[in-house]
């Protein structure tokens, strides 16, 4: 790149996709905008060593993760990956069928199943080593080579890590619908208790 | 002609563009004919968007982009001033 001012410039325009992947894993506004001037700081200073065939953006998201892991997971409380037990494939999918009768609407799509917010803390609940790829692919859309190259792990780990990872969030997803499904009945047989006992 | 066993084997790989083109026409072809498959990569596509929405969903601060363009701007002048 011909000057810093172009790197930065270029640079700013990952600011918005550095920052959301931040949120997802320090799980909090002032710890994920930390992490991301972090990581501007550093990428400028060295911008030097900046090798201008490489992707930029990729180049940034291995300063993101970097930092994170140096600075920030000590906060982190998050379950093991030998704290999962692994499901079967397609988990979730299989399970669709118990799932829409469960929505009020027989037209409901998959998007009114599971909200944005529920997306967000089963994504947190996943282990690191399965949320850092999850992130990077299904979010970013980095190839699996790149994701290897950001994390520094082999590919072959980045794709079993993709797939336990996602195993794992479509588990967390489900349990998050049968819950909030279980919270709805009960919330309506406290407004309208059976109608047989009252006899005043 | 690929089976179902063998194409959903593939359908991670599949989603994530990483199949070589001889492999995904291979596939393509049968999913074309499959519905049970279809539905299957559908629904698995539209999760990922699921998730890509819920992550995307939060708007970048100002004051942050004010502090990058601050990493930008003064840091490294100060630090050659130094030399």
């Amino acid at each position: 790149m011909a000057d810093r001012n172009a790197f930065a410039q270029e640079a700013m325009q990952y600011a918005q996709s550095l920052y959301t992947t931040a949120l997802r894993m320090t799980r909090n506004p002032a710890d994920a905008q930390d992490l991301v001037q972090e990581t501007y700081l550093k990428a400028y200073r060295s911008f030097a060593t900046f090798d201008e065939g490489t992707n930029l953006r990729a180049w940034l998201f291995r300063i993101l993760t970097n930092t994170f892991i140096n600075n920030y997971r000590a906060k982190q409380r998050r379950p093991q990956e030998s704290e999962l037990k692994d499901v079967e494939n397609l988990y979730l999918y299989h399970r669709l069928p118990e799932l829409s009768q469960l929505s009020s609407s027989a037209e409901d799509q998959l998007m009114d199943m599971f909200a944005g917010s529920e997306v967000r803390e089963a994504l947190e609940s996943l282990p690191e080593s399965f949320l850092m790829p999850v992130l990077l692919s299904d979010v970013e859309q980095f190839s699996y080579k790149e994701i290897a190259e950001i994390l520094d792990i082999p590919i072959g780990t980045v794709m079993s890590r993709l797939h336990r990872g996602r195993k794992a969030l479509q588990q967390a997803l489900y349990e998050y619908a049968m819950n909030r499904h279980l919270v709805s009945q009960q919330a309506l047989a406290e407004i309208a208790p059976p109608t047989s006992t009252s006899t005043t | 002609m690929a089976d179902c066993d063998e194409t959903i084997k593939e359908l991670e790989r599949f989603l994530d563009s990483e199949l070589a083109t001889e492999k995904l026409e291979h596939l393509t072809t049968h999913i074309d004919g499959c519905i049970d498959c279809q539905q299957t990569f559908e629904f698995h596509s539209e999760l990922r968007q699921i998730v890509r929405q819920a992550v995307k969903h939060e708007p970048l601060p100002d004051s942050l982009v004010d502090r990058i363009k601050e990493c930008f701007g003064t840091d490294l002048s100060d630090e050659s001033d130094l030399r």
